[in-house]
């Protein structure tokens, strides 16, 4: 069974500074793969050598088998990688419905039509207003997204990541900032992800990693420290020591 | 199941696309002024050239963020190719004229779209202005075929479609004028309220997240650069065609600063404010200019320093009272609340 | 040929010492001042009028024309351009090309539009050899004098506690403040350096670039050329940037008369396609 996401010796210096320090990280299909570790560990970094958006100074990036190292960000959507953000990319100006609508339209290949009117083609529409319901922004579709609030907006994020119906998908703290009335929402909306998705998911809140994750890999320093099931890296005397700040040499 | 239907969720998207009541003032009061306003149509032809020109650089500024300090140079670009279709007898016809002139200022637009892709917000404005410069300086170079600082002369314009004479009263240029606007408005209509025109909204909004979602976004930039490099060099052939005559001053900066004021008077992104904010211009220009002709530029420059000091979006709160009964007026979303 | 390059670098020097206080601003505040000329124009015109109208000597109306521009940059950076530092790059724009506007025309309707010339002093008129290259007196001056303002800019760069300021601010302006460094502090100098500077360039360059109403207009696309080229985060970015500017402008011009002009814009485009970002920038590539 290859590999959905797979780096081999991925490494990213800014300077003098080693941010992502020779990471091979191996990610089956249909995983729940859990990143974690320490403020600055470089997993956002990760994330975007991962999707395109910064080139790695050596190493390669596979997807599914194949090398897309060199392959432009936006091409890798199409080849079904997706991602959502740490701190929400959203179109401001735009309601939920034309953000998720453009997403579909581009995926479906219409989203280079200049002729026909937004709106004008019923397969869209019907797909736009599925995912919408299932993430319950139904009822502000007609809203501007500046106007949403918090867990609205990281709902729409995540929605947005998945009307591209990626076979990889990438979340950046999913959780991130959103208050405790709103959390469950999106707890539930990852719960309830196509099981034919694999999800790297990179979280600090343990409680969600522990109830998602079924394999664990914690990011120290730009490099892959510990990893293995949850329950493992859970007792790992090291890790505690990682974020408890009780280093060997401290 | 979902509340929505799939066909309400379409009339709501398509809202957006429909002809709002005042659109369909507005042109006829344009039109209108072909019978109320006979003696004006020489200024009406100015004003509706620089519309259309403003209504370019919304294109590319309103709706996809790119600023320009050069886009004279499409302006010109147009300009002299017409006249020089026109003056060697190349072309004949002026209609024929004007379309490859248009599709010769997008084959610029296209070229120098490259260039404005890459680096920041400087090399834009850099790259944008040093097209330009290079233009004028070309221009001026090759005067014995350009006329150089002279300007092109001696331009005899055919008859329209081989049987509208272009008369004194400025009568056949403004009709001209005036239907070509009116069709590449329709057509610039057309796109914005597409999928691409939408892709467009979101590149300018946050192309980061645009890329994320698969949204080629070097690719719509150099589409939409193209096609506003089109429509500035037909306006740029409609000046040159309609007055017989075209100069090095049309790649100035000055122009390309002056559009901006236009357009930024008007209003950005909704396709209106280049064509408002031309007549707005233009009367200002006609009035200011009996008062100082050579200073002008001063208050140009004032009204630009003022404008920003105030704040462009407190000029739109200023008028969003006039908005709300805009709204209450529109007869789609009245049957959207019922 | 020697006397070509030369004069090329005479020119660049020239262009740097215009154009440093620009690429300061820019990379300090990240704040695109297309009025920067305007300054330079006005250190010109103070020199003019000094040195024609109230007799003064060239060389005693250079510090004047520092004073007088770098006082009038102070005034207006701390009146009007403080409100526009937090605004979009568009808004900058429009604000700097009002200003512009309005410079030009008012000196247009005070000094006239015609071009101005000084008097220079007869010593530093016309040439003599140097084992058979030409060397302008004139030239040499501003090699001179620009050469050690570089040495000066740079030492107070690298050795000063406000040069230090200065590098960290340009570097991360959010750092620096919460480090206690008065940032605003910094700028209200540097762009009143800066523009002293251009004031002083624009006097040196009377007798080279000329002098008119449509100065900053004419010349905005060098500067600009100069620090996007160059970079702004260091000095000798746009230092490299200047020379290669000025001697590729001399020589195309001299070489290549028919397409003297294109030389410069071809050395912009060449650049800009290799390096987006500047000959020397700090980021490497994405």
């Amino acid at each position: 069974m290859p590999l959905a996401l797979e780096t081999v010796s991925l490494q990213r210096r800014f300077g003098g500074i080693v941010a992502t320090n020779d990471v091979s990280l191996k990610v089956e299909k249909g995983a729940r793969h859990a990143l974690i570790g320490p403020n600055g560990a470089g997993k956002t970094t990760i994330i975007n050598l991962l999707t395109g958006v910064l080139r790695p100074t050596s190493g390669r990036v596979l997807l599914e088998g194949e090398d897309i190292t060199a392959v432009k960000a936006h091409r890798r959507v199409e080849l079904g990688l997706a991602r959502t953000f740490q701190i929400n990319q959203l179109f401001a100006d735009l309601t939920p419905l034309e953000t998720i609508g453009l997403a579909v339209s581009e995926r479906l290949g219409f989203g280079n039509d200049w002729w026909r009117l937004v709106g004008s083609k019923g397969e869209v529409i019907d797909e736009v207003v599925h995912i919408l319901d299932q993430f319950g922004l139904a009822d502000v579709m007609d809203a501007r997204t500046a106007v949403l609030p918090y867990g609205k907006q990281r709902l729409l994020e995540i929605a947005l990541a998945i009307a591209c119906k990626p076979r990889v998908l990438l979340l950046d703290e999913p959780a991130a900032g959103v208050p405790e009335h709103e959390r469950h929402d999106i707890l539930a909306a990852v719960a309830a992800l196509p099981k034919d998705v694999t999800v790297l998911l990179i979280e600090h809140d343990m409680d969600l990693v522990f109830s998602f994750a079924d394999r664990i890999s914690v990011l120290v320093n730009g490099a892959l420290f510990v990893e293995g099931k949850p329950a493992e890296v859970a007792r790992d005397p090291r890790v505690k020591a990682v974020y408890l700040g009780e280093a060997a040499d401290a | 199941m979902s509340a929505h239907s799939t066909k309400t969720v379409s009339h709501h998207l398509a809202t957006r696309a429909r002809w709002h009541p005042l659109e369909i003032l507005f042109w006829l009061g344009a039109f209108s002024t072909i019978w109320l306003l006979p003696g004006k149509h020489l200024i009406l032809t100015e004003i509706v050239i620089l519309g259309l020109f403003a209504l370019s650089l919304d294109l590319i500024l309103g709706y996809a963020g790119i600023i320009s300090l050069g886009h004279a140079a499409f302006f010109g670009f147009g300009a002299y190719v017409a006249g020089l279709l026109g003056k060697y007898e190349i072309i004949g016809e002026p209609f024929l004229a004007l379309i490859v002139s248009g599709l010769a200022a997008s084959a610029l637009g296209f070229v120098s779209s490259f260039l404005v892709l890459r680096g920041s917000d400087l090399t834009r404005l850099m790259v944008t202005l040093g097209v330009a410069l290079v233009l004028r300086e070309l221009a001026n170079r090759y005067s014995d075929i350009t006329g150089g600082a002279d300007g092109l002369q001696g331009i005899v314009i055919n008859p329209l479609f081989g049987q509208f004479r272009f008369d004194m009263f400025g009568h056949t240029s403004f009709y001209y004028s005036l239907g070509v606007l009116f069709v590449l408005f329709l057509l610039a209509r057309r796109i914005v309220n597409s999928p691409f025109g939408l892709s467009l909204r979101a590149v300018k909004g946050n192309p980061l997240r645009a890329s994320a979602i698969g949204i080629s976004v070097n690719r719509r930039l150099v589409a939409v650069y193209t096609l506003a490099a089109g429509y500035a060099g037909i306006a740029g052939a409609l000046l040159t065609q309609t007055q017989a005559f075209a100069s090095l001053a049309y790649f100035d900066f000055d122009r390309s600063a002056d559009l901006l004021l236009v357009l930024i008077i008007g209003g950005t992104g909704y396709l209106y404010g280049g064509l408002i904010g031309a007549v707005i211009f233009k009367v200002m220009q006609d009035y200011l200019s009996t008062l100082t002709p050579q200073y002008w530029p001063f208050w140009i420059g004032l009204l630009l320093v003022v404008i920003v000091l105030v704040g462009r979006e407190r000029m739109t709160n200023w008028t969003a009272p006039i908005r709300s009964f805009i709204d209450r007026l529109d007869w789609r979303m009245r049957a959207a609340r019922e | 040929m020697l006397t070509i390059l030369f004069d090329g670098i005479a020119y660049g020097m020239l262009l740097f010492v215009l154009a440093c206080g620009l690429a300061v601003t820019l990379g300090l505040m990240n704040f695109v001042n297309l009025a920067h000329g305007a300054f330079a124009m006005a250190g010109g015109y103070v020199t003019v009028v000094l040195v024609n109208n109230l007799g003064v000597p060239f060389f005693a109306s250079l510090p004047l024309a520092f004073i007088v521009s770098a006082l009038i940059g102070f005034v207006f950076e701390r009146s009007l351009y403080v409100h526009v530092y937090r605004k979009p790059h568009l808004d900058q724009v429009l604000f700097t090309i009002g200003l512009v506007f309005m410079a030009v025309a008012a000196v247009d309707y005070v000094m006239g539009s015609s071009q101005v010339y000084v008097r220079l002093p007869d010593y530093l008129q016309g040439r003599f050899e140097v084992f058979g290259v030409g060397v302008g007196r004139y030239r040499l001056l501003i090699i001179v004098i620009c050469g050690l303002l570089t040495l000066a800019l740079q030492l107070i760069l690298s050795r000063t506690r406000f040069g230090a300021r200065l590098r960290a601010a340009v570097d991360d302006e959010r750092v620096a403040r919460g480090l206690g460094i008065n940032v605003n502090r910094v700028f209200a100098l540097t762009f009143a350096v800066g523009s002293g500077l251009a004031g002083l360039g624009g006097a040196l360059g009377i007798e080279m670039l000329g002098l008119d109403p449509a100065f900053p207009l004419k010349f905005m696309i060098y500067f600009l050329i100069v620090v996007t080229v160059g970079g702004t985060s260091s000095i000798t970015g746009p230092f490299i940037a200047s020379l290669l500017l000025g001697i590729g402008d001399v020589a195309g011009k001299y070489y290549v008369p028919k397409l003297g002009a294109f030389v410069i814009y071809t050395i912009m485009i060449v650049v800009l396609i290799w390096r987006p970002h500047g000959l020397f920038a700090r980021t490497a590539a994405r």
